[in-house]
């Protein structure tokens, strides 16, 4: 579904992102981890058509994003940090993107049911708390039934009955064959979705396995120790080795 | 593209801020008028605090707004819009809300109280300043990354429109008084939308004394018809090139 080719993006002499090859299949759950400033939202960001890489191409489904816009619309999309216009309400929100998105007639609305966005349906956004408006970007990332979901540390902030409600629907839209990418620095939400394990470090790819493969190279149970392995640099040694 | 020039507008006229510019800009209008006596005079007054107030809220409004809304900006453009699209819509919305706070605060009470040309052509030199300086804001907005880096090269271009400028203009006139001066002066002119605008009112208003050199020069050379034509011209220019260069830049910026 998505390929990426080579693709390399620097701010000024930072290198984010150096020579990234990838591919995601429908069906596929993909953790991307790394540490602070390794790339992740360089990497999402340049899928997304948000950040202009330097060389390298996109396809999603075939088709290179460098020209196009319309593949945005097979994506839906829940950033790190929801800020929104500060008068507008919940209502108009949502309306103004089912408006914006004539094309999609289908809509999702579970998730604002389940997370009981109707009782704050009129209060203007600046009234509204972090893990509020965080539910608001959930809601919105899975409105128009998309294909691929991309969601940047969906968890952060949320109360943690909110964030088994958001987990429960990651995974039900995962089985239901849609392509995943989720970031988070929580490694125990991810324990029950994630299919494959993507680790980035100062803007290189240093692995990309299933959980299944890295749990049995490292012996480890837990994702969390998994990763504890990875980051202190043993694991790309004996994966490079096999 | 009109959808989102709608909630831009819906949210902004919502806005606590261009609530407020509208009243005290109301409060001004409408004090300077009442007072009585010369309508000329009143227009005059509006005139100046127009050409101070406008741009300076404009720019730094538009800036700020720009920069507040990024995040928003991003998650519609991880929708299925075009940049352009996007950035245009804003645009308007922004400058949309501001031009309706000048017509609520400036135009209505001149409606109410004098009928005169000139005062149209002052509504309308304001309008086209607050065009004009939002542009300029958007541009401001898709060159800087940083937002306090953006806020306060802002505030420089407002300055230097509107006060540093015609000190550099005092400056080269007196420098070069020895020498034929007057066309190139109009040119120079050409490149201030804040003395622009004043010329625009000036030429309407027939009142020589406060036209002063510039406004002379352009009477002199172009008379006051084409010279009003040739002022609108330039700030139509002074409108369009910073939306489209914006527009270019942004296309490949990194959100």
């Amino acid at each position: 579904m998505i390929s990426i080719e080579h693709l390399t993006k620097s701010y000024r002499k930072f290198k984010a992102l150096d020579d990234i090859n990838l591919s995601f299949e429908c069906g596929q759950a993909i953790s991307l981890l790394g540490p602070n400033g390794s790339g992740k939202t360089t990497l999402i960001k340049s899928i997304l058509g948000l950040a202009i890489p330097e060389s390298g191409t996109i396809r999603i489904n075939g088709i290179k994003i460098s020209k196009d816009w319309e593949y945005r619309s097979q994506i839906g999309y829940m950033p790190q940090i929801g800020r929104y216009p500060e008068n507008m309400t919940i209502a108009q929100v949502i309306k103004m993107l089912k408006e914006i998105r004539k094309d999609s007639q289908k809509y999702d609305e579970e998730m604002i049911e389940r997370f009981g966005l109707s009782q704050h349906w009129n209060k203007t956004m600046s009234s509204l708390s972090g893990g509020t408006r965080q539910k608001v970007s959930a809601c919105l990332a899975f409105l128009f039934c998309p294909d691929i979901f991309i969601m940047d540390e969906p968890t952060a902030g949320l109360d943690p009955l909110s964030s088994e409600i958001l987990k429960e629907k990651i995974a039900k839209e995962c089985a239901n064959g849609k392509l995943i990418l989720i970031t988070s620095h929580v490694l125990s939400d991810l324990e029950d979705i994630a299919s494959h394990v993507v680790y980035l470090q100062d803007g290189k790819l240093k692995l990309y396995n299933t959980v299944e493969e890295l749990k049995y190279l490292t012996g480890e149970e837990k994702l969390n120790k998994v990763i504890a392995s990875i980051m202190q640099n043993e694991l790309p040694k004996k994966v490079a080795a096999i | 593209m009109k959808t989102i020039i709608k909630y831009v507008l819906l949210d902004l006229l919502k806005n606590k801020t261009v609530i407020v510019y509208t009243i005290i800009l109301a409060a001004i209008s409408i004090s300077v008028l009442a007072a009585g006596g010369n309508t000329t005079k009143g227009l005059l007054s509006i005139l100046n605090i127009t050409l101070l107030f406008v741009p300076i809220i404009s720019m730094l409004f538009s800036t700020i707004y720009f920069f507040n809304s990024v995040e928003f900006t991003e998650l519609l453009l991880a929708q299925p819009i075009r940049r352009k699209t996007m950035l245009l819509a804003e645009y308007s919305g922004v400058a949309f809300a501001l031009c309706i706070a000048y017509l609520i605060g400036v135009g209505v009470p001149i409606y109410l109280f004098s009928y005169e040309a000139a005062a149209f052509t002052l509504i309308l030199s304001g309008l086209l300043l607050t065009l004009i300086f939002s542009a300029l804001a958007l541009l401001t907005f898709v060159l800087f990354r940083d937002k306090t880096k953006g806020i306060g090269a802002a505030i420089i271009i407002t300055l230097f429109f509107t006060l540093l400028f015609d000190g550099l203009l005092l400056s080269f006139i007196f420098s070069f008084s020895d020498y034929p001066i007057d066309e190139p002066l109009l040119g120079i002119i050409s490149l201030n939308p804040v003395d622009l605008a004043r010329i625009l009112v000036l030429l309407k208003l027939d009142v020589a004394v406060m036209m002063g050199y510039s406004g002379a020069l352009f009477k002199k050379f172009l008379g006051s018809a084409t010279g009003s034509i040739y002022t609108m011209l330039c700030m139509f220019f002074w409108i369009i090139i910073p939306v489209l260069a914006s527009a270019k830049v942004f296309n490949k910026k990194d959100l």
